[in-house]
C-alpha cells in the first residue's frame, strides 16, 4: 500500500506538473483578457510538433527554445488578426472562434505531419536512469520535467509579482479600463499576453509530447482536462492552476494504480453486478479514473464557480 | 385615518468589504405618497435602491413591503410582491420593439407565467393594455420600432412605462431625468405624474427643481444615513440639511 | 423570420414555406432514388430536428452548450433499448412510429435532471458545465457497457416491430417519410414555442436577464424550462436516428456530435428559424458528400465556421437576408456591379484556396505524391511547382481583388451615394 501511495504521489506530481505547464498559459490569458481559449491544447500540440520538426535539424536543446517562440508567434497572429476582430461581439463568439480554431489546427497538423504518431523522443542524454524507486526506474527526463515545471512556476511568479510588466498585467486583471487610461496600449498588451500564454502551452507541448505521444489527437485528449485544471484552480489564478494540477494528477494516478472497487473492499453486500449502482459498486477504480476530472469540473462549477483560488466567478 | 407604510426600512446596513456604504438606514414611505430621496454624490442612493429591489443583499437590518419582509429575496420575488424599479442607465430589451417591451412587462402581471402552450399575440388583454400604455407614453407612433432606435428621452419614458406595466404598487425610479434638457425633464415629470397616479413612488433625484415639484415628502441621505425626512417646506428650512447637502452655512 | 421580432402578423400568405418545404421534401426521394441518397435525406431530417432543438438554447435563450449530444444520445439509447425489447418480444409492443416519443421522453427526463444544476448561470459557466457533463456522460458510456453496449454499440431491427399504419419499414424510403413527418411536427412545435410567453421571455432573458427579473420572471426557471424542452427535442432526434440507422454507439453522445450540431447551427444562422434547418442540412450533406470527394472536409468546415464567426455572425441565412433587405430598400442601386464583382472575386479566391488545400492533401497525405492527380478536372503532378503557383496565384488574385479593389469600390460608391443624398 505504501508502495502504491509513494508511486502515485511521484507519478501524480509528474503528471500534475505537465498539466500545470499546459494550463498556466490558459489561466493567464483568461485572467487578463476574459477569453477562454478553447484552442489552448492545440497550441500545446503545436509545441510538440514544432519541437519534433526543429529537433530533426537543430537537436532537442535548441528546439526546446525555438518551438515555444514559434508557437507564441502563431498565438500573436491569431490574437491580432482573429480574436481582436471577434472581441467586439462579446465573449461567446470569442469562445466559438477558438472552438473553430481547434478544429482547423488539428486538421492542419494531421495534414502536415500525418495522422499517425511521430517519433518524437527525448535526447539520449536524458534517457538514462536517474534513480530507482520500488524497483521502477526513473529517467533523467522525468527529473527534467519537474525542473522545467518548477522553473516555469517560479518564473511566472517572479514575472507577475516583481516586474513592471507583471504590475501592468495585475492591473489589467482587475481594471483593464484604468490600465488603458494610464496610457498603456491595452490591445498590444493583450496580444503579448496571448502570445506568451500560447508559448507556455508550446513549452508544455515540447515536454509533454515526449512524455505522452505526439499525434493529432493529443489536443483533443488534453483539451477538456486543461479546462478542468483552470476551473478547479480558479480562473485567472496561477497558484490555483498549480494546486489543481497536482490534485488532479495525484488523484488520477492513484485511481489508475490501485486495484480497488467498493465491492472488493467493503464486500458485495449481496449487491449484484448489474443495474446502475450495482455496476458502480463493482467498478474497478482504474475504470473510474478517466471520469474523475469531469466530475470535479461539474462539481466545482455547481458549488464553487470561482474555484479554489479564483478571485471572481467564471 | 392612519396611513399604511408601503415601504419600511429599519437599521439597514450594507458593507462592501470593510467599507460601510449604508450605515443603519431608517425610512418609512407611506402608501400613495411620492417620496423623493436626495443626497450628495456617493451618499448611497443607488445602493439603497439595489438593496430594496433585491439586486443586492443587506448586511444587516430589515426591509418591509406592506409589512412583509423583502430583504434578501431575489429580485423577481420582490417584483411579484408589488415593487418595480427603473435604473440610472436605461435598461430595456434593446432588440425588442416598444410593443414587445411592454408586452414582456405585462406577461407576469397578467398571470401568464412560464406558459408554453398559448400564444402571446393571442392574449387580447395584454395587447389592449400594451396599446393603452403606449398611448399614455406618447409612443404610439414608435410602437413597432426597436427600443435601441428610440431617442434617449423616449427610452426613459418606455422604461417608466415597463416599470408601471409590471403591475407594481410601489415604484422606484432612479434619476429619471438624468442627462435630459429642461423641457425633456419637464415632459418626463408630467409623464411620471400621469402614469403613476395611485402608486407609491420613491424617486432618487438630483435636480432640486424637479424634486420640489414632484415630492409629497423628501428624505435626505448623507453618508449612508437618512438625516431628515419631511415635507418640501420642512426640508427647505432644515438647518442640518442646508449644512450637509445644500452647502449653505446657517448662522 | 427573425428571432428578435417574435411578433408577426398571422398573414396566411406568410405561411407558404410551411407548405412548400414539406412538398419538396416529399418529392426529393423520387428525384434522388438511390439508397445512399435516401439515407442521406433521412439523416438530414434528423440533423434538422437536432439543430432546431440546439438553437432553442443558443439562438433563443443565449445558452452556449458544448454537450447537447448528451440528450440526443441518451434519447437514442433509451429508444434502442425499447426497440430491442420489442424485437425480443417477437415484434409485439409499441408501434415503431411512436418510438421517437420514447427518445423524447428520455431527453426530457435527463434534461430535467441535468438542467437543474446547469442553468443557474448563463455564459461561460454554463458552457463549461455542459462541456463537463458531455465528457462525463461519454466516459460513462464506456464504463456502463450493459446500457451503452460498449464500443460496438447496440443493434435493433426496425422492421421487426409493429407499425401503426401497417407500413413496412424495411425500404429506406418509407423510413424517410416517417422522418419527414416527425421533422415537420418538431419544426412546427419549436416554431410555435417561440410565440408563447416562455419563448418571449427566453429572448428577454438572453438579452437582459436583469430586466426580466424586474418584470417578475426568474431567469433560472426560464432557462430551465427551455433547456428541458430543448433536451426533449434532441431526444426525439435521437429516437428517430435509431429507426434510420438501427445502431447506436458511443459516437451518439460524444464531443464530436455536440460540436457538429453547434457548428452547423451557427453556420446556418442562430438568429433565424430557418438558420438551423439550413445548417443541419449543410453539415449532413458536407459530411457525407464532401468526405467522399476529399479528405479535407473537416478543414473546410472549420475554416467556414471561423469565417462565419469573424465576418458574418448572423450565419449564411443572415448574409442572404441582409443583402435581400438591402436590395429591397434600394441599397443595390448603382452598385450592383460592385457587389457582384466582390462576390465573383471572392469565389475565385475560394476556388484558388480549395486548389491549394487539395494539392497539399495530395502532396502530404498520399503514398506517392508524384502520382498524377485530378484537380478540378485537370490532371496535375503535385510535386511539380506549376500547379502550386497557379493555385496560389488564383487565390491571391481573387482575394486581393476582393479586398483591395472590390471593397474600396463598393465603399466609394456607397459614400458617393450618401453624399449625393445630402447634397
Amino acid at each position: 500500500m505504501l508502495e502504491t501511495i509513494a508511486y502515485s504521489i511521484f507519478n501524480g506530481v509528474l503528471y500534475g506538473t505537465l498539466l500545470f505547464m499546459m494550463s498556466s498559459g490558459l489561466t493567464l490569458i483568461f485572467g487578463m483578457m476574459g477569453v477562454l481559449n478553447f484552442a489552448h491544447a492545440s497550441f500545446y500540440m503545436l509545441g510538440a510538433y514544432f519541437a519534433y520538426t526543429f529537433g530533426l535539424g537543430t537537436g532537442f536543446w535548441v528546439a526546446l527554445f525555438l518551438a515555444p517562440i514559434a508557437v507564441g508567434a502563431m498565438g500573436a497572429l491569431v490574437e491580432r488578426y482573429g480574436l481582436r476582430r471577434v472581441h467586439q461581439y462579446g465573449h461567446v463568439p470569442e469562445l466559438l472562434f477558438t472552438f473553430g480554431l481547434a478544429y482547423v489546427i488539428e486538421e492542419l497538423v494531421a495534414l502536415f505531419w500525418g495522422t499517425v504518431p511521430v517519433a518524437y523522443k527525448a535526447p539520449a542524454a536524458l534517457n538514462t536512469t536517474a534513480f530507482t524507486m520500488f524497483g521502477l526506474d526513473y529517467s533523467w527526463f522525468k527529473v527534467f520535467i519537474l525542473l522545467v515545471a518548477v522553473a516555469m512556476f517560479v518564473g511566472l511568479w517572479a514575472l507577475i509579482k516583481k516586474t513592471r510588466a507583471g504590475l501592468i498585467i495585475q492591473g489589467a486583471l482587475s481594471r483593464p479600463d484604468m490600465v488603458g487610461a494610464l496610457g498603456h496600449n491595452v490591445p498590444m498588451v493583450f496580444t503579448l499576453v496571448f502570445a506568451f500564454g500560447c508559448a507556455l502551452a508550446g513549452l508544455g507541448g515540447v515536454v509533454g509530447g515526449i512524455h505522452f505521444v505526439t499525434d493529432p489527437g493529443m489536443a483533443f485528449m488534453m483539451g477538456p482536462i486543461v479546462f478542468v485544471v483552470v476551473v478547479l484552480g480558479g480562473l485567472g489564478s496561477v497558484p490555483g492552476a498549480l494546486v489543481a494540477s497536482l490534485i488532479i494528477g495525484i488523484l488520477q494516478t492513484f485511481f489508475l494504480s490501485v486495484n480497488f472497487s467498493l465491492a472488493d473492499s467493503i464486500g458485495t453486500l449481496g449487491i449484484e453486478n448489474s443495474g446502475f449502482f450495482g455496476v458502480l459498486w463493482h467498478m474497478e477504480a482504474t475504470r473510474i479514473a478517466p471520469v474523475l476530472p469531469f466530475l470535479l469540473l461539474v462539481l466545482t462549477l455547481i458549488f464553487r464557480p470561482r474555484g479554489l483560488f479564483g478571485k471572481r466567478e467564471a | 385615518m392612519t396611513t399604511r407604510n408601503a415601504l419600511e426600512l429599519k437599521g439597514v446596513k450594507k458593507n462592501f468589504g470593510r467599507a460601510e456604504i449604508i450605515r443603519g438606514l431608517n425610512l418609512e414611505v407611506h402608501e400613495h405618497e411620492r417620496h423623493v430621496i436626495i443626497g450628495p454624490n456617493g451618499a448611497g442612493k443607488s445602493t439603497m435602491f439595489n438593496l430594496i429591489s433585491g439586486r443586492m443583499k443587506v448586511s444587516d437590518g430589515s426591509i418591509k413591503l406592506f409589512g412583509n419582509d423583502i430583504h434578501n429575496l431575489p429580485a423577481h420575488k420582490v417584483n411579484r410582491m408589488g415593487l418595480s424599479r427603473s435604473f440610472q442607465v436605461t435598461n430595456l430589451f434593446q432588440n425588442m420593439t416598444v410593443m414587445e417591451n411592454l408586452r414582456c412587462s405585462l406577461l407576469w402581471s397578467e398571470g401568464h407565467k412560464y406558459a408554453f402552450w398559448k400564444s402571446v399575440m393571442g392574449q387580447q388583454a395584454v395587447t389592449d393594455r400594451a396599446y393603452e400604455l403606449a398611448e399614455r407614453l406618447n409612443l404610439t407612433e414608435q410602437a413597432e420600432i426597436p427600443a435601441s432606435l428610440l431617442t434617449y428621452a423616449q427610452q426613459r419614458s418606455l422604461e417608466i412605462g415597463c416599470t408601471v406595466a409590471s403591475g407594481a404598487k410601489v415604484i422606484l425610479l432612479d434619476e429619471p431625468t438624468a442627462g435630459m434638457s429642461r423641457t425633456e425633464a419637464n415632459d418626463v415629470i408630467q409623464l411620471i405624474q400621469r402614469m403613476t397616479g395611485e402608486n407609491t413612488l420613491v424617486v432618487v433625484e438630483h435636480d432640486l427643481s424637479v424634486v420640489f415639484e414632484l415630492a409629497d415628502r423628501i428624505s435626505v441621505l448623507v453618508y449612508g444615513e437618512i438625516i431628515a425626512t419631511g415635507t418640501p417646506e420642512e426640508i427647505r428650512n432644515n438647518a442640518a440639511v442646508q449644512e450637509a447637502y445644500l452647502g449653505t452655512e446657517v448662522h | 423570420m427573425a428571432t428578435n421580432t417574435a411578433a408577426g402578423s398571422t398573414n396566411l400568405l406568410k405561411l407558404w414555406p410551411w407548405v412548400v418545404v414539406p412538398l419538396v421534401a416529399i418529392v426529393l426521394p423520387f428525384l434522388f432514388d438511390s439508397g445512399h441518397a435516401i439515407n442521406l435525406l433521412s439523416h438530414m431530417g434528423v440533423a434538422i430536428i437536432f439543430a432546431l432543438s440546439y438553437n432553442m438554447l443558443l439562438g433563443n435563450t443565449g445558452l452556449l452548450s458544448f454537450g447537447h449530444a448528451v440528450y440526443y444520445g441518451l434519447g437514442a439509447y433509451v429508444a434502442m433499448h425499447l426497440l430491442r425489447s420489442i424485437n425480443d418480444a417477437g415484434g409485439e409492443g409499441l408501434p415503431i412510429e411512436l418510438l421517437p416519443l420514447v427518445g423524447a421522453g428520455a431527453g426530457l427526463f435527463f434534461g430535467i435532471i441535468f438542467g437543474t444544476f446547469s442553468v443557474r448561470r448563463a455564459g461561460v459557466v454554463f458552457a463549461m458545465i455542459t462541456l463537463g457533463l458531455g465528457a462525463l456522460v461519454h466516459s460513462s458510456s464506456l464504463m456502463f457497457t450493459d446500457f451503452f453496449g460498449g464500443e460496438a454499440g447496440l443493434f435493433g431491427y426496425r422492421d421487426e416491430a409493429p407499425s401503426l399504419f401497417g407500413v413496412d419499414y424495411a425500404p429506406s424510403r418509407n423510413v424517410y417519410f416517417l422522418v419527414v413527418a416527425w421533422a415537420m411536427i418538431a419544426a412546427i412545435l419549436i416554431y410555435l414555442l417561440k410565440k408563447t410567453p416562455l419563448g418571449w421571455m427566453a429572448n428577454a432573458v438572453r438579452d437582459n436577464p436583469e430586466r426580466a427579473q424586474f418584470v417578475g420572471y426568474d431567469p433560472t426557471i426560464v432557462r430551465f424550462i427551455q433547456f428541458a424542452l430543448s433536451a426533449m427535442f434532441a431526444g426525439l432526434a435521437g429516437g428517430l436516428f435509431v429507426i434510420t440507422d438501427e445502431i447506436v454507439n458511443d459516437e451518439a453522445v460524444n464531443a464530436l456530435t455536440s460540436g457538429a450540431v453547434l457548428l452547423g447551427t451557427y453556420i446556418g444562422g442562430i438568429g433565424y428559424f430557418i438558420g438551423p434547418i439550413v445548417g443541419g442540412t449543410l453539415v449532413t450533406f458536407l459530411e457525407s458528400s464532401l468526405s467522399a470527394y476529399t479528405e479535407a472536409w473537416v478543414l473546410y468546415f472549420g475554416l467556414m465556421f471561423i469565417a462565419i464567426v469573424m465576418f458574418a455572425p448572423m450565419g449564411l441565412v443572415g448574409i442572404v437576408h441582409t443583402q435581400y433587405l438591402n436590395w429591397k430598400a434600394g441599397g443595390w442601386k448603382g452598385n450592383t456591379g460592385a457587389r457582384l464583382y466582390i462576390l465573383l472575386t471572392g469565389l475565385v479566391g475560394i476556388f484558388g484556396l480549395v486548389c491549394v488545400i487539395e494539392l497539399a492533401y495530395h502532396y502530404f497525405r498520399s503514398w506517392d505524391p508524384s502520382a498524377p492527380f485530378a484537380l478540378m478536372g485537370v490532371t496535375v503532378d503535385a510535386t511539380n511547382a506549376l500547379p502550386w503557383l497557379v493555385s496560389f496565384g488564383i487565390a491571391i488574385i481573387g482575394f486581393g481583388l476582393m479586398l483591395f479593389h472590390g471593397n474600396p469600390m463598393l465603399k466609394r460608391k456607397l459614400g458617393a451615394k450618401s453624399d449625393g443624398g445630402k447634397a
